[in-house]
């Protein structure tokens, strides 16, 4: 077998550039990488860092734009840029074939998903329809889709967004390939989701035999997925290694820094706080010389790290032989010094109630104009969006709401703002209700009082005024300051606050960077010296190292303020992190609530069980039970009867779940689990995460 | 600390504001097809502005019937693009009929412009019966072929330059109603419109300061090529006899006047059609070059 | 999707009714002028009265308006002032001799603007992308009646090949076609032929053409399998919505080459102010384009999966 002497896939000294208007712009720089068949290697890296461009150059697939201007790749020994246009589609999609990040977009919208599977081995392998579509079936099969022969006949738009991603993957898999490229496949999908494509694409791989080149910017998943990973800066490959050697050993300052900025299990607001890389990205033109991470870098000595182009050097001090990292001070760098120590923060006192829910409902009409609900008579139909929420938060705490998409957590933040009304219930702030107040009958004090910090950093910011102006508009219309110098002179205050430059008033949005623009909507959020600010999902958009130093901007305001903050998100581990305490939503409905702790370990809600699994943690001391909920999220239209979850729950007990809304059981004072099942038997189930002894010092708190 | 604050934050002058949108505007010398635009563009507003300097003879003076282009006026002077049958020089017609045409298809163009906003932001923003109200009133002025509509209003009210200005924009302000509605249903989904609406602002101050300015870009794209069409249709107009009444130099009328002659005389309608065709396509091409340096960035 | 046709159908049936309603306003509110129309200038209150009574003029406003419209349904549109005929006389060979030159136009009109458009979308940036694009941008610029000019100056005037008027005074001549239809194929293409390239230039953008050009196929069938498919859904509503179009530029086009249509008509009726006329000529435009408007709507619902399988 030759196949283990000359590699699948060798990449060496590959550089692409893109070339633009204002001139060249390298996009990777000297990336070398080899693989061999069957095996798993990952790319990680932040967005911009090239590592999609990685993907499609081995595709040969740059567009018109993009062009290889060094190196080689070489596929089963044959280079890549020898090859004619012809013996180059002939590989593509049959020897090597491509995986996507939104399956929506990568499905032909006006084609039925038949068509799109068959022609895969009728232009491939000459087969005829026939044959060609009973392989499409077995593969719909293969991933595990329900209902191969109706699928067959559907257009992309009839599937969830988890079905999409299974017909894509099977259309690659079609023709065997020997390598599969993965852009970011699970990044557009909900975690629970996630979790059963990142297994299927385990399983599957291992059955035909594929080499994965795997790219995602979550450490996590590689965890699971890859035996190597590569993490990319800026277009270069900084430290390549074993998952063991990366995980256990990492050597260059960067993916030290990457670490400390992920919230894993023993990371605590209080004692262990996340530990930002300072700095930002540098964009593709306006790279530094020498390394390019030196001005981040806390070892950075000029002369050294600036001198000229970086190579990688093995590092021979752990028993990975191909181990390799591109920094010039590796060997002098102690390792205990990197790892991310800050300073401890005080916990925060809380104060009184600030916020009641008592029973809120929140149900949209929908009007059904089809003929069929003409003739039943059910026209209108009802979205149930909230249904009978109820749980307080106290001045000072931080309360995560967490659940997938759909779950009504942006819902509930809408009606605390007063963009709409509650159907039912009470929502008191201070007090008083609001539940049913809309914004326009809020008085000004009232409306800077509840203040929101919102998910997007392109949409948060009006781009047609300056920062200045629009932080300004703000305190005048809460009327904290009404002396125009004086509003002016508590805006750079604020921008202070979030530690942005005070000539930042004077620029636009589009002269910012995502984080720079998340931190204006939390200079804006706490501009009326609010009692409460909701963040809706205000990291998720953010690359790891940015959004690291946002959590801890708002973790600080937060504390100084004693605001209490209501963090809605969809990543657990952020909310593990920042929360004091949790409330779990499904489909509109409060699965489980409690201290983090409390929710955080067992009883758990299956629901919250599954979710905990789900999640990818970057650490590999940490071991997980494996969970895979089967099924998709019901639509909002046809939310069960009984308990919401019952159709996807691996727990689900019979009929009565199916048809009763289940009981709150009180498992302590405020924690909360609505589940048929009895506490003592949820009490029984093991722990989902567990930590191994490889870091017990870590454990504390 | 008021020193600071006062360096930075400059009170925003007209002035600043109106380089700033020079500024922008000059981008457009990267487009070369922008380029092109905007000389035939500046081309005209410039003959119109100069029009009693550089017109050789009065537009309304019967000098010389029948007269072929390049003959020379026996009381001096040289009809460079020849004379109509009633002895008009033609190129100082063109050049005063320029005036007509960039006073009123600018006029009636923000007219409509004015009507179409206004309606659409209010359709896009309040949605509900307002939008359900707008969308079909404009549905039904929009099924009607235009010129049927143009003809139709200016037989009935008659023709005159009011006329003309309130027949355009009852026909376009319709189309421009569609494309701001839509863009304000867009635009009314970004964070900062929600930011606006959780601080209590006003709806007319979210729809005037939050969104308007964010679609000035289509908008402006719009506003050359529609400024085109009005040229058009007033030419279209002034073709039918329907357009400004004479004896004042209209492009579209000079057409009309001649076109009995044109197959005898063809001198007296092309010069015309030259000039109105390159004023269009400089605003059509303005509109191409503006809308690439868009998509850019 | 039938009840989507309802909708539409009942739409088209509600705009027919409100432009009637806004035409008779406009046209019949004042009974006097209409005798003044039908009568001339120079009769007298006395005839001008008994017309009026002969004609129901004196019944109040909506039961007028529900006669004329009961009349109108059945098509009897009344008597044309000016050709002292029946209106539908005059009104349907005219419409007839303006359905050849739109047949004519749009035959190759279609073929022309789809080619090019798809040739200029499929390599955005090309050189014969951008010359196609400048050229439709220039043939857009030149009005209709200039565009009449032009042609007849070069093929009437100067090479002497062409009728420079199309009358048809003594029968059909083919001959007399080609100047008012190459006026305009040459104004309308360019339009059309935009549209299919922006429509093809973003469907090539596609994440999805991507996926068809990396599973290996090949490139014609990316394009006439994958991307046409797609491409060509936007450019069917223009095509349709440039019916409405052509009723504007054959109102031009015929009164430039004297060509009998139904054009000219609108045009002679509103200039000589032939009430009837006018009001059956509006009527049936609007239904033209109405109706184009609803086949355009129910085709692009049809064509495209997304909103069909919803």
């Amino acid at each position: 077998m030759s196949d283990n002497l000359t590699p699948l896939l060798d990449i060496k000294g590959l550089c692409v550039s893109y070339f633009t208007r204002a001139g060249e712009i390298p996009a990777i720089k000297d990336f070398s990488l080899s693989l061999k068949a069957g095996e798993s290697v990952g790319l990680v890296g932040e967005s911009g860092c090239g590592k999609s461009t990685v993907a499609l150059a081995i595709m040969r697939y740059l567009g018109n734009n993009g062009d290889i201007v060094g190196g080689s790749v070489s596929f089963k020994g044959r280079d890549l840029a020898t090859l004619s246009a012809d013996e180059l589609r002939q590989l593509r999609g049959s020897e090597i074939a491509m995986i996507y990040q939104e399956p929506m977009a990568a499905l032909n919208p006006s084609l039925t998903i038949g068509t799109q599977l068959m022609e895969v081995p009728m232009v491939h392998e000459n087969v005829s329809a026939a044959d060609a579509r009973s392989r499409a079936l077995q593969m719909l099969d293969d991933v595990h889709l329900p209902d191969p022969e109706r699928i067959l006949q559907a257009y992309p738009h009839q599937l969830s967004g988890g079905q999409q991603q299974r017909v894509v993957i099977a259309m690659a898999l079609l023709s065997k390939p020997a390598l599969l490229l993965l852009d970011e496949p699970t990044t557009a999908l909900d975690v629970t989701v996630e979790a059963g494509i990142v297994t299927l694409i385990a399983e599957l791989s291992h059955k035909f035999g594929s080499a994965l080149l795997y790219i995602s910017h979550n450490l996590g998943l590689m965890l699971e997925v890859c035996d190597r990973i590569g993490v990319m800066y800026s277009g270069e490959v900084i430290e390549e290694g074993t998952i063991d050697s990366i995980f256990t050993w990492p050597k260059h300052p960067y993916t030290h820094g990457l670490f400390g900025c992920i919230p894993l299990p023993h990371a605590d607001k209080n004692a262990r706080p996340l530990v930002a890389i300072q700095g930002q990205l540098p964009l593709p033109h306006e790279r530094p010389p020498g390394c390019n991470f030196g001005p981040r870098c806390d070892f950075f000595e000029s002369g050294l790290c600036d001198a000229g182009d970086i190579g990688a050097e093995y590092v021979d001090t752990d028993d990975d032989p191909r181990h390799r990292v591109r920094c010039v001070r590796w060997r002098d760098i102690d390792p205990d010094q990197l790892i991310a120590k800050a300073d401890g923060k005080p916990p925060v006192e809380y104060g009184e109630k600030v916020l009641d829910v008592v029973g809120m409902q929140k149900y949209y009409e929908v009007h059904d104009r089809s003929i069929g609900a003409m003739i039943s008579g059910d026209g209108i139909r009802y979205v149930k969006a909230n249904e009978t929420l109820s749980f307080s938060a106290r001045r000072g705490e931080t309360l995560g709401i967490v659940g997938e998409s759909g779950c009504g957590k942006s819902t509930f933040a809408k009606v605390l703002m007063g963009l709409e009304c509650c159907t039912d219930g009470e929502v008191r702030l201070d007090g008083q209700d609001i539940g049913d107040m809309p914004v326009r009958e809020r008085s000004p004090k009232q409306l800077g009082s509840v203040q929101m910090v919102f998910q997007n950093p392109n949409d948060t910011l009006n781009p047609s005024h300056t920062i200045g102006g629009q932080i300004s508009r703000v305190i005048k219309k809460f009327g904290v300051e009404s002396d125009k110098h004086k509003i002016q002179d508590r805006m750079l205050r604020l921008l202070d606050l979030v530690k942005l430059p005070r000539d930042f008033a004077l620029r636009r949005p589009r002269q910012l960077s995502g984080g720079q623009k998340q931190r204006v909507g939390i200079a804006r959020a706490f501009a009326g010296n609010p009692s409460m600010v909701i963040a809706d999902e205000p990291i998720s958009a953010l690359d790891v190292s940015v959004a690291a130093a946002v959590t801890e901007l708002l973790v600080d305001i937060q504390r100084e303020h004693q605001t209490t903050l209501l963090f809605i998100s969809h990543d657990l581990s952020a909310v593990r992190y920042l929360a004091d305490r949790v409330v779990v939503m499904y489909l509109g409905r409060i699965m489980e609530r409690g201290t983090t702790e409390e929710v955080f370990g067992p009883p758990y809600h299956p629901y919250t069980e599954a979710l905990l699994s789900a999640v990818p943690i970057a650490d590999p001391a940490v071991e997980k039970r494996r969970i895979v909920l089967e099924g998709n999220i019901p639509s909002a239209f046809e939310t069960p009867k009984g308990c919401p979850f019952a159709t996807r729950c691996p727990r689900r007990l019979g009929d009565i779940c199916d048809k009763e809304p289940p009981p709150q059981r009180q498992n302590r004072d405020r924690h909360i689990i609505a589940c048929h099942i009895h506490l003592d038997e949820l009490r029984g189930v093991a722990p989902v995460i567990s930590l191994t002894s490889e870091a017990p010092d870590q454990v504390g708190a | 600390m008021t020193d600071i604050v006062r360096t930075i934050t400059p009170a925003p002058t007209p002035g600043a504001a109106f380089m700033r949108a020079l500024k922008s505007f000059a981008l457009i010398r990267e487009s070369w097809v922008g380029m092109i635009g905007t000389g035939l563009v500046v081309f005209w507003i410039v003959v119109a502005l100069a029009a009693p300097v550089i017109a050789p003879f009065e537009p309304n003076a019967t000098l010389q019937p029948f007269a072929k282009p390049g003959v020379a006026f026996t009381k001096g002077g040289i009809f460079w693009l020849g004379t109509d049958h009633i002895g008009r020089d033609i190129l100082s017609r063109i050049i005063w009929g320029s005036r007509a045409v960039l006073l009123y298809a600018p006029l009636a163009t923000i007219c409509a412009y004015t009507v179409g906003i206004v309606m659409g932001l209010a359709a896009g923003y309040f949605r509900g019966w307002i939008d359900e109200l707008l969308s079909r009133l404009a549905d039904i002025i929009l099924s009607f072929p235009v010129l049927v509509l143009y003809i139709i209003i200016i037989a009935t009210i008659g023709a005159s330059a009011l006329n003309i200005i309130v027949a355009i924009t009852f026909a376009s302000a319709p189309g421009i109603f569609r494309i701001v509605r839509g863009l304000v249903l867009d635009l009314r989904n970004r964070d900062y419109v929600a930011a606006a609406q959780t601080r209590g602002e006003s709806s007319w101050q979210i729809m005037l300061v939050e969104i308007l300015p964010n679609a000035r870009g289509p908008l402006i794209v719009d506003a050359c090529l529609r400024l085109g069409y009005v040229i058009i249709t007033i030419g279209v107009l002034g073709f039918l006899g329907l357009g400004l009444p004479p004896p004042d130099p209209d492009w579209g009328g000079m057409i009309n006047e001649t076109r009995q002659m044109a197959l005898a005389f063809p001198h007296m309608s092309v010069f015309p059609c030259v000039a109105i065709s390159s004023l269009i396509l400089g605003f059509n091409l303005l509109a191409d070059g503006l809308r690439e340096i868009s998509l850019r960035d | 999707m039938i009840v989507f046709m309802c909708k539409r159908l009942g739409f088209m049936v509600v705009t027919m009714i409100v432009v009637s309603t806004l035409l008779f306003l406009l046209l019949e509110i004042d009974a006097e002028n209409v005798a003044v129309g039908v009568l001339g200038p120079y009769s007298n209150d006395e005839q001008r009265r008994l017309w009026l009574e002969a004609h129901g003029y004196f019944e109040p406003l909506w039961l007028r308006y529900g006669t004329w419209l009961m009349k109108f349904a059945s098509g009897d549109f009344g008597q044309s002032i000016r050709f002292n005929v029946p209106v539908a006389e005059v009104l349907w060979p005219r419409l007839w001799n303006t359905a050849i030159l739109g047949f004519w136009t749009f035959a190759l009109m279609i073929p022309l603007s789809l080619a090019l458009g798809i040739l200029a979308g499929m390599r955005e940036g090309s050189k014969l992308d951008r010359s196609i694009s400048v050229t439709s941008v220039t043939t857009t610029s030149i009005p209709e009646f200039a565009s009449a000019v032009f042609l007849s100056a070069i093929f009437v005037f100067w090479l002497k090949i062409l009728p420079g008027t199309s009358g048809m005074s003594s029968g059909f001549e083919f001959k007399q076609l080609i100047l008012p239809v190459m006026v305009l194929v040459i104004y309308d293409f360019g339009y059309v032929a935009r549209m299919t390239r922006a429509s093809m230039a973003e469907v090539m953008t596609q994440p999805y053409i991507r996926t068809a050009v990396l599973k290996g196929l090949p490139y014609r069938q990316v394009i006439l399998r994958h991307a046409l498919r797609n491409a060509l859904i936007a450019p069917f509503t223009v095509i349709m919505l440039q019916i409405n179009w052509l009723l504007s530029g054959v109102i031009v086009v015929e009164f430039f080459f004297a060509y009998k249509g139904f054009g000219a008509l609108l045009l002679e009726a509103s200039l000589n102010g032939d009430i009837f006329l006018i009001e059956a000529c509006a009527m049936v435009a609007v239904f033209v384009a109405v109706a184009t408007q609803t086949i355009a709507d129910v085709g692009y619902t049809y064509l495209n999966p997304r909103i069909r399988f919803a």
